[in-house]
């Protein structure tokens, strides 16, 4: 071994990242047919926790995601606290676990639009892709740079704060929570929250505006009406992340299902199955595949939920319904201004916690008669997660099925890839640097996290091959997602 | 101050070499140790106070247990996914703060990432101590005074 220069080719296939492949399909007039985000899949999670103790299972599952272990570390915790028979936490096992999931959403949400999606607002979809980038915005804007790093981190330190690590966390349990915030800790958060909140208006406001300043894009690309779906608060249908009763809603807002109990989703919604693709298609049972689809995610969330229960995320949220004259928004895009007015609510709600002398509290753990069945519900930062699990007299798993966030909005993503195909690839011969840039924007603003939806193996490079009438590929291109 | 960095996926057999190699030079004296899954924007923030940074990770399609080499900070691996290149993490935390720490990448070869499971292979095990060993006795060097004196 020496200390050469040389270049090392780390083959980082197995990050958790999965695979996406979007094919389009021409006619015999070089028109697009049909285009479809196919994903490369490795369906072994729910094999793999088969026969696993259920106190492990909230830790294990955490392995699914990179990104969001913590909303598949609450999930799987929610479904074993059915299991363990409790169906209320202590509060300071509930305050905690909540805190934990706006730390965690908070940060996904920052990386998301600073990260991801800024290089495609500043610069323009059109821009090539060694422009649109994360360190052009910083060159152009350092001071956003480093509040989106900073913001993460405060995301980030709550996380490892509440769940006891960044990564694979263990303070969730079945029935509470292991331990609960030190008045020192606390007072460490406390001190930069105002600022948090400071940053998360000024974050929202360019969201805002990019959505209301670019209109007629935002409303034309991969915008298109359908159902949506999420939790809601019991009673007055506010927005809760953490946990609530489904509901659904059309396009015009009128009501599917509403305040559902979430271990009834089974009886609702079934998941289809395509040749061409191993990721599951949900859709309503009773309406069948092709009407009863829907999306999930934060612009789900602005459509479904009654009101926010923080103020400034409130008036955010009313804000965006009062552009659209009080209709629900349909356009992806929106998605970004969805996601600062729910970074918005995080950080407010952990202000309200940190106040909280729950959170001090040292009753952590309930107990109750044991159950074979538990499902947990949450939404994750991507949208509505259902963990479900049976568990054997021995405390070993016997079933599992998982429905993420990813899954959910199949539809609802081949359809934003098709949008996007027929209006920029329709009688192209060859796929151009701004038709891959389309697709990529449409994919990515739904925040997709393939290995969560597929338990995928591999970098997620995303190709795109462009078919003929006969099936015969005449163009082909890739780059990372 | 030199900062290990262990990253991979310990769910996904093999690829868990980065945070099983963190495990075990997590008492290492003079080293500060993290364990991750992947590389995020985080990590420029990490390596803030760091002299060297080590980045572990597994590596595939080689025909030695390890390889060890620099690593420098470049835009030219884009951020356009959740998680980040060595360079790029070098390359963001240059942008914001200036010159990054000196850095390597240590690879060590993993045989065995084809299902979701726990455990390293054997032979994957074998070239964790072989690297492991190596890189002891590259930090006793690097370290002033020695071991223990980062």
């Amino acid at each position: 071994m020496t200390d050469a220069p040389r270049t090392i080719e780390i083959s980082p296939v197995t990050r958790v990242e999965g695979h996406g492949k979007v094919t389009i399909h021409l006619d015999k007039d070089g028109m697009v047919d049909e285009a479809r985000l196919h994903i490369v899949e490795f369906r072994g999670f729910e094999r793999f926790i088969h026969g696993r103790l259920l106190w492990e299972v909230p830790v294990i599952v955490q392995r699914l995601c990179g990104i969001c272990p913590v909303s598949h570390h609450l999930a799987a915790a929610k479904a074993m606290d059915v299991i363990c028979g409790v169906d209320e936490l202590p509060p300071t096992a509930e305050k905690m676990r909540r805190l934990m999931h706006y730390g965690q959403v908070m940060q996904s949400h920052v990386l998301h639009f600073f990260h991801l999606a800024a290089p495609d607002l500043l610069f323009g979809f059109d821009a090539p892709a060694a422009k649109r980038n994360i360190f052009e915005v910083l060159r152009e804007k350092p001071e956003l740079g480093r509040r989106a790093i900073l913001m993460r981190k405060f995301g980030q330190d709550i996380i490892e704060a509440t769940a006891g690590k960044k990564i694979h966390g263990t303070a969730a349990i079945p029935g509470g929570i292991n331990h609960n915030l030190p008045i020192a800790t606390r007072d460490t958060f406390l001190k930069t929250v105002t600022e948090m909140q400071e940053w998360a208006l000024d974050a929202l406001a360019l969201a805002r505006n990019y959505t209301l300043d670019h209109a007629e894009l935002v409303g034309g690309f991969g915008a298109f009406p359908s159902k949506y779906m999420s939790l809601v608060r019991e009673g007055d249908g506010a927005l809760d992340l953490y946990h609530g009763n489904l509901r659904m809603i059309e396009p015009d807002g009128t009501t599917v299902f509403d305040q559902l109990p979430y271990d009834q989703y089974h009886e609702v919604l079934r998941e289809d199955v395509r040749a061409w693709s191993y990721m599951k298609f949900p859709f309503i049972k009773a309406m069948g595949p092709e009407t009863g689809w829907y999306r999930v995610g934060p612009l789900a969330r602005m459509n479904t939920v009654s009101l926010i229960d923080t103020p400034l995320a409130n008036a955010a949220r009313e804000e965006m319904l009062a552009a659209n004259n009080g209709l629900r928004t349909h356009a992806v895009l929106a998605n970004h201004w969805a996601r600062m007015i729910e970074v918005l609510h995080c950080v407010e709600k952990i202000t309200e916690l940190l106040h909280d002398p729950d959170l001090q509290g040292t009753d952590l753990k309930a107990t109750g008669e044991r159950r074979e069945e538990g499902i947990g519900v949450i939404e994750a930062p991507r949208g509505n997660l259902i963990h479900h699990y049976n568990v054997d007299e021995n405390d070993q798993v016997t079933y599992c099925n998982l429905i993420v966030s990813t899954t959910h909005n199949n539809e609802g993503m081949n359809r934003a890839v098709k949008d996007v195909a027929v209006k920029h690839i329709s009688g192209q011969p060859e796929i151009t640097e701004g038709m891959l840039n389309h697709v990529e924007v449409a994919i990515r603003a739904y925040d997709p996290c393939l290995s969560c939806a597929t338990h995928a193996l591999g970098q997620m490079p995303l190709e795109v091959q462009l078919l003929d009438a006969d099936g015969q590929m005449i163009d082909k291109r890739a780059r990372a997602l | 101050m030199i900062r290990l960095i262990g990253y991979g996926n310990p769910g996904r057999g093999d690829d868990g070499l980065g945070p099983a190699l963190a495990a075990r030079m997590m008492d290492e004296p003079g080293i500060a140790v993290t364990s991750d899954y992947q590389l995020t924007v985080d990590h420029a923030l990490l390596i803030a106070d760091a002299r060297i940074v080590v980045f572990a990770d597994a590596l595939m399609h080689s025909d030695t247990p390890y390889e060890f080499a620099p690593v420098a900070a470049s835009t030219a691996y884009e951020v356009t996914s959740h998680s980040l290149s060595p360079q790029a993490v070098l390359a963001l935390y240059q942008t914001l703060y200036g010159d990054a720490p000196q850095a390597f990448v240590l690879g060590i070869t993993g045989h065995d990432f084809g299902e979701v499971k726990e455990g390293l292979s054997p032979l994957a095990q074998n070239n964790l101590t072989l690297a492991t060993a190596f890189l002891r006795d590259w930090f006793a060097q690097h370290t002033i005074g020695g071991r223990g004196h980062a």
